[in-house]
């Protein structure tokens, strides 16, 4: 497999360390989406768009979308309960499995289930319908119809290498309130037996719980004891009561993907006091994904075969284990073991080396994403403990600690910034931990600001007055609510938009033009407000002639646009004097010198560049030969 | 010849105050020229002592004057002798006059490359600057530094003045130490010296760039806060990771005696079919596939190139936000530098008055990035300003990106105080912790910081010299095909393990360290 050739999606550079931005997942996951039906899900407010129903289609839509591109082994189920119709292996009432062609019930996710998935629910209720279905007077119990076929659909793989994950989505927390007597009591048995029985073959049941502004899902009514939470757990799902329908979203979508762990290390603290940590990847720039080369005839995979060739002799060689450096002419070599040798600096994963007030971070301390850090008392037990009273210590004297973190690829510095658990509207928007930020070595840091040669009577400083000015525009232009998670990235939209129009088959010419979210706001910058304190920055800091002045610089350069014409008047002069056909047919053009070439080329507007083997070729072409 | 050699002249200080740190400065001597091997093997360098007992350069010759300073090394192509000059430093027994040695480095420079080679011109000075400054025959000292100042403009030379201080200086006229901190301080006050004070051993051999790279901008052109305001800019890149440099798969096929065989070893790619694998395809009938769940989607490159996302190179400005609204933690990548078009007065105001407005206000600016025409993405970043605290050095800002919707996964953690109370540290521990992150303060009040990024070198890119130095001794001790003189060179070098005092990864004590040396019995 080959990372993208095109370097598309990276800018200058290569990726320092391809493998840091590639998880490496060691398991896959196989999911049932199991949504609820019922018509309160589907009903919506007066006034508020959104039903839950949609709500929670749109949350799994996103997630679909994410697997597909980035974990395509990942298998998913969609199953609906509390449906009119029924569909289903068991032939269970009540419960509607959903698929399209060329799939089956679990599955990898494909372009077509994401399509449909996200169109159902124009078509929902006159196909699958909506109805309880858990009545009074009936034994029909939903909910359990619905874990059984779950577990049904999640029968294969084993347990080992499979994480199995029932996520539930409703907006019901007493889901038998409608019974009542020994019929409720036998219904709730019997489900939870179910439930019980699906978590020993080790699925897990995770509850997606909404609710109306207002109103609060009560976890203890039923579903605690379905889940077998406890206290702590619990208490996880209590903020959940958030005020606008937009921000449940916001927290269901954070729950939807499994927290993987990217590493567990042990941090050293103190002579022999060690901590475990868990670390995360928050951040990480996404690609495109891999490709896989094709052949384009039979559209068949391609597998890549290296082979080493002694430059020598042309002998074909097994894989060199050994390198080599010219060292003053010298060949110096170095095994591969000696040369981890040579990079391993400590074998300690990370430890402290002291504190330091958080502005010595600077802002140009920063090479690569950062990693985030959470306490684990797994092996190590009191970690946790050691780890917040540390974590409250930097927050309260506002310090970071410095530590070596001893990678064998790239041991470096690191700052560790204690991050405060920030909640807005019950939105978790920082979890509370540490971060860890790379730090570069003096080899890294370039002091470009000292690059230039300035005497100090030349460099202006702003006065007061024009600070005000840029003050003026910096009120004018307040993005008020800014937030990291804005921007979609519009060329990876644009990527991911064609390949679903190429998996489904569709017309290209179809392709949704992408919003940039990107640009500027163009109106808003032409509102009169902000157009007055731009042009009054800019007449405070350019001077009231600034367009007259450029214009007049501009004015000097096409002078030299002047000269360029003189130098291609000269250029046919001299080109004049001679015979270039006759030149051409004896092959005498070699002999002139490039300067004498460049006036033919010069002469006939032609490109001027290149080697001199490229120059006659020019000129032949030109002269029609 | 290499387009992009630089020539350097060491001026180093050798008068009997510097005597205990020399061995440093050979070291840091040694790393400089260690990275040339590497990087530039044709570089040119001179090596020029001040302080000593004798007298040896042109300018004494032809002028008079200019005592107490020796030319060891007259500007050529670094080879071996070099090392051999630098770990002999004499003890030097006069005072020495930096001014003396700077005048001798430039008449180095000048008489060999004239005004050719500019900014390609180098001299470093290592001195502790403690001894006083001759007055000149004519004018003050002011008057000579300016000239000085005028003569390295002209001819493209660069002054790097590294200057210890702290613990390094023993007895010292603390009159005599404030005037040469004028001087020098004149000299970067003209914007062609750097001068780096340093206290201790790991800042000393930090305090120069072992490799010079002549940074390249990313993007000249507008910062388009609207259609109306635009400021000429200049983006560089401020913080780049330096690699390991790359080594070459070795051949042990080639003849081994060989004076031609190169031992390189050419790796080819070929593509075959999964199911015919005698089947070659050639590389015009391959196809890019991408993975969208179960089907691989074939795109051609043209396809590619036509429907793939094409913006327009610029920087837009997208608003201003409150400093707090970007966390630290979400920086991307590494970091770019914004400094206004040089020679732009125009622009070195607008980034001033902009940064300075953003630096009271509190606020950062949020900004839209595409650096070259015909690039397939886009950036979004914020810019943060960086206000100057020298008078010849302009406003700037720092760029770092940030990440899109994509980039970023949400997870949900438990808040610490929602944890039992078990797993909460209690009030001792509490206190325990607070005194920690007291007593381990690496910006101790009064004194400098440690461990600062701009002064720590990679200890990677240091130890494999070192370690290359090694291999190269034990194979001149090889060769003779005795192993005899190699122990002998451990002996005489004193070689052993590196004790803890030295590493502080290191599990070996002093004392064991001290049993490891090679003595003299053995040998026989």
């Amino acid at each position: 497999m080959d990372y993208d050739p095109d370097n598309l999606f990276r800018d200058d550079e290569e990726d320092p360390e391809g493998e840091f931005f590639q998880e490496r997942e060691s398991s896959k996951e196989f999911v049932v989406y199991l949504i609820d039906a019922r018509p309160e899900m589907l009903a919506q407010d007066a006034g508020k768009s959104e039903s839950h129903f949609h709500a929670a289609n749109r949350c799994i839509t996103e997630s679909l979308k994410t697997l597909i591109i980035n974990r395509d082994y990942d298998e998913v189920a969609i199953c609906f309960f509390n449906t009119k119709e029924k569909k289903n292996m068991q032939d269970l009432d009540s419960v509607y499995v959903f698929n399209v062609p060329e799939r089956e019930e679990l599955d990898r996710p494909t372009a077509r289930l994401i399509k449909e998935f996200s169109h159902i629910e124009e078509k929902f209720l006159t196909k699958i319908g909506s109805r309880n279905g858990i009545i009074p007077m009936t034994r029909e119990n939903s909910l359990y119809n619905a874990i059984w076929v779950s577990q049904g659909l999640l029968r294969r793989g084993s347990s080992k290498n499979v994480d199995k994950r029932i996520l539930l989505f409703t907006n019901e927390d007493d889901p038998f309130r409608h019974v009542d007597g020994a019929t409720k009591s036998d219904m709730i048995r019997t489900t939870l037996q179910r439930a019980k029985d699906v978590q020993d073959l080790s699925i897990s049941i995770e509850l997606f719980p909404m609710c109306r502004p207002g109103t609060e899902f009560n976890t203890y009514k039923f579903y605690a004891e379905l889940l077998g939470l406890e206290g702590e757990e619990l208490s996880e799902f209590l903020p959940l009561a958030a005020e606008k329908i937009e921000d449940m979203v916001d927290q269901l979508k954070k729950r939807i993907f499994k927290k993987r762990v990217i590493r567990r290390m042990a941090f050293l603290i103190h002579d022999d006091m060690w901590i475990e940590l868990n670390s995360y990847a928050l951040i990480r720039p996404t690609s495109p994904g891999v490709i896989t080369w094709l052949d384009s005839v039979s559209n068949t995979q391609l597998k890549s075969e290296r082979s080493f060739i002694c430059a020598d002799t042309g002998t074909l060689l097994q894989e060199p284990m050994e390198r080599f450096h010219l060292h003053k002419n010298e060949i110096v070599r170095f095994s591969l073991e000696e040369l981890s040798e040579v990079k391993r600096i400590s074998s300690v994963p990370l430890f402290l080396l002291g504190f330091k007030p958080t502005d010595c971070l600077k802002d140009y301390h920063n090479l690569k994403p950062s990693t985030f850090l959470y306490p684990s008392d797994e092996e190590i037990d009191g970690s946790t403990c050691i780890f917040v009273a540390l974590y409250r210590a930097m927050l309260k004297y506002q310090r970071f600690a410095l530590a070596f973190f001893g990678s064998s690829t790239h041991p470096q510095l690191v700052a560790l910034v204690a991050q405060d658990d920030m909640i807005r509207n019950g939105v978790q928007l920082e979890p509370p931990g540490m971060h860890m930020i790379y730090l570069p070595y003096c080899n890294d840091i370039r002091s470009i600001e000292e690059l230039q040669n300035h005497d100090s009577d030349t460099i202006p400083r702003a006065t007061d007055d024009q600070i005000e000015k840029a003050m003026a525009v910096m009120k004018k232009l307040d993005l008020k609510e800014f937030s990291i998670s804005q921007f979609a990235n519009p060329a990876l939209q644009r990527h991911y938009a064609l390949l679903q129009v190429l998996a489904l088959g569709d017309d290209v010419d179809e392709l949704p033009e992408i919003n940039d979210e990107t640009l500027p706001d163009e109106e808003g910058m032409r509102r009169p407000g902000v157009v007055n304190a731009l042009e009054g920055f800019k007449a405070a800091v350019y001077g009231e002639n600034h367009d007259a002045e450029e214009a007049a610089l501009e004015a000097t350069k096409s002078g030299g646009e002047a000269s360029k014409k003189r130098k291609a008047e000269t250029a046919v002069k001299e080109a004049a004097n001679y015979n270039w056909d006759d030149l051409a047919e004896s092959g005498k053009l070699k002999d002139l010198t490039m300067p004498e070439l460049k006036n033919y080329l010069a002469a006939h507007n032609l490109p001027v560049t290149g080697k001199k083997d490229a120059l006659i070729s020019r000129i032949l072409t030109h002269l029609g030969k | 010849m290499a387009r992009n050699r630089e020539a350097l002249v060491f001026l180093l200080d050798v008068s009997p105050s510097m005597h205990n740190l020399l061995p440093d400065v050979s070291k840091l001597c040694h790393m400089i020229i260690e990275r040339k091997f590497f990087d530039n093997k044709s570089d040119e360098v001179a090596v020029v002592l001040f302080g000593t007992q004798d007298t040896n350069n042109e300018l004494e010759k032809e002028v008079g004057g200019y005592e107490h300073v020796v030319v060891v090394r007259a500007i050529k192509v670094i080879a071996d002798d070099i090392f051999e000059v630098l770990s002999d430093l004499p003890r030097g027994t006069t005072p020495g006059d930096f001014l003396d040695a700077i005048v001798v480095g430039m008449d180095l420079l000048i008489k060999k490359f004239g005004p050719t080679n500019k900014g390609k011109k180098r001299l470093c000075l290592v001195t502790n600057a403690q001894h006083p400054i001759k007055e000149p025959d004519e004018g003050t000292k002011d008057d000579q530094i300016d000239a000085l100042c005028e003569q390295l403009k002209a001819h493209g030379m660069k002054l790097e003045c590294i200057v210890a201080r702290g613990k390094f200086t023993g007895v010292a006229d603390k009159r005599i130490v404030n005037e040469n901190d004028y001087l020098l301080s004149r000299f970067s006050g003209k914007g062609i010296a750097r001068t780096v004070f340093v206290e201790d051993r790991a800042s000393l051999l930090g305090a120069i760039q072992t490799r010079t790279v002549s940074p390249v901008t990313i993007f000249r052109g507008d910062l388009e806060l609207s259609n109306v305001m635009k400021i000429k800019v200049w983006v560089y890149k401020k913080s780049v990771v330096e690699r390991f440099p790359t080594l070459k798969k070795y051949s042990d096929k080639a003849p081994p005696n060989s004076k031609f065989s190169t031992h390189e070893v050419k790796v080819d790619f070929e593509y075959k079919s999964k199911d015919n694998p005698n089947n070659i395809v050639p590389p015009e009938q391959r196809i890019r596939g991408y993975r969208y769940g179960p089907q691989v989607v074939p795109i051609s490159s043209a396809e590619l190139e036509a429907l793939k996302f094409k913006p327009e190179k610029g920087i837009k400005l997208l608003g201003f936000t409150n400093a707090s609204n970007i966390r630290r933690h979400q920086y991307m990548r590494d970091t770019y530098v914004f400094i206004p078009e040089p020679g732009n007065r125009k622009a070195i105001l607008a980034v001033s008055t902009m940064a300075r407005a953003m630096k009271n206000a509190n606020k950062v600016s949020i900004l839209r990035c595409v650096w070259r025409q015909g690039q397939g993405n886009v950036v979004v970043g914020v810019l943060t300003p960086n206000l100057s605290s020298s008078d010849n050095i302009p406003d700037s800002f720092y760029f770092n990106i940030l990440p899109f919707a994509e980039d970023v996964r949400e997870f949900h953690f438990p808040s610490f105080n929602k944890l039992p109370l078990s797993r909460q540290p209690n009030e001792k521990q509490q206190g325990a912790a607070d005194n920690l992150v007291k007593m381990l303060d690496l910006v101790p009040s009064g004194k400098g910081e440690a461990l600062r990024p701009e002064v720590t070198p990679n200890p990677v890119l240091e130890k494999s010299r070192d370690f290359n130095e090694l291999l190269r001794e034990l194979k001149g001790a090889c060769k003779e095909e005795c192993l005899k003189p190699f122990w002998e060179h451990v002996m005489s070098e004193g070689i052993t393990l590196i004790s803890k005092k030295e590493s502080f990864d290191s599990d070996v004590s002093e004392e064991d360290a001290k049993d490891f040396l090679v003595k003299d019995e053995m040998l026989q």
